[in-house]
């Protein structure tokens, strides 16, 4: 069993996002990448954002990801703020040759799931060797 | 427009909370991730809001069903976030990275009022929990008239 190390703490986001035309902060998402030999799979927290708010974009070797995050209308007044909301940026250079058609996406409870599968050709490939 | 991480605005909060969050200081002090960053603060971090009705309490808990909470409130005015967020399994592959954070967890904070907890209702929506808490009767700010002579 792995040590706990959850983080409360969200980080914004370092990269520039496309000039903002609404006030707000961007925060970087936290990720997990993971690699096999069929494809890329990246992981995104993005909390209160819905799949409906999602941006996504793979250009040249770029994965761009944005989260557009809507306000909603809060009655009362504040106690305690322990955390800010705003939209989600982070762009990723991705070395392997992606099969652009085939890249899916799903949100679910805040989690965004892309799936970027490699290209056939770039597929490590067993080779036989054959005895004469 | 720069928003600070702990404004708690309301004094009997502020009180209320001070062993809280001396407790909370307490644990990062002795290691885990809090340690060295300034500001830190439990996990989840909450965002409490209150009106005339009730209390609500959100956090963000991205990846987690309404069936990996526990969420109770104790003696009238305590409310206890409890669950565990899972690592992420896979097969035979590299992990590039691994930002996402993973453990068990719980949180308890003391709310400045007495609430209803037959009427507590919890919801998770994309991946952020909130809490709505009804104030009992006793607690919701009554209009007092004011009579002249």
């Amino acid at each position: 069993m792995a040590e706990p190390n959850l983080q409360s703490q969200k980080d914004r986001a370092e990269q520039m996002t496309p000039e903002r035309t609404r006030g707000g902060v961007s925060f970087m998402p936290r990720v997990d990448i993971f690699e096999n030999e069929k494809e890329l799979t990246l992981y995104a927290d993005m909390p209160g954002i819905r799949p409906e708010d999602v941006d996504l974009r793979y250009e040249q070797g770029e994965l761009v990801l944005h989260g557009r995050f809507q306000p909603g209308q809060r009655q009362g007044h504040s106690l305690l703020r322990e955390y800010d909301e705003g939209d989600y940026y982070r762009v990723f250079q991705i070395h392997e040759s992606i099969d652009n058609s085939r890249i899916e996406a799903t949100c679910k409870n805040g989690v965004l799931t892309i799936h970027l599968p490699k290209l056939e050709a770039s597929r490590p490939r067993q080779i036989a060797v054959r005895g004469q | 427009m720069r928003l600070s991480r702990w404004q708690p605005s309301n004094p009997i909060w502020n009180q209320l909370n001070q062993l809280q969050t001396e407790m909370n200081q307490l644990f990062e002090r002795w290691g885990g991730e809090g340690q060295g960053q300034a500001g830190a603060v439990a996990y989840p971090a909450v965002n409490v809001w209150e009106d005339a009705e009730a209390v609500q309490v959100e956090a963000e808990l991205p990846g987690l069903d309404l069936k990996d909470l526990e969420i109770y409130v104790t003696g009238g005015n305590q409310l206890s976030i409890k669950g565990e967020r899972k690592q992420n399994v896979a097969g035979q592959g590299v992990w590039h990275r691994q930002e996402r954070g993973h453990g068990a967890f719980v949180r308890v904070l003391t709310l400045p009022y007495e609430v209803n907890r037959d009427k507590v209702e919890a919801r998770l929506e994309n991946g952020v929990l909130k809490v709505r808490l009804p104030k009992n009767e006793a607690a919701k700010p009554r209009k007092i008239t004011v009579k002249g002579d």
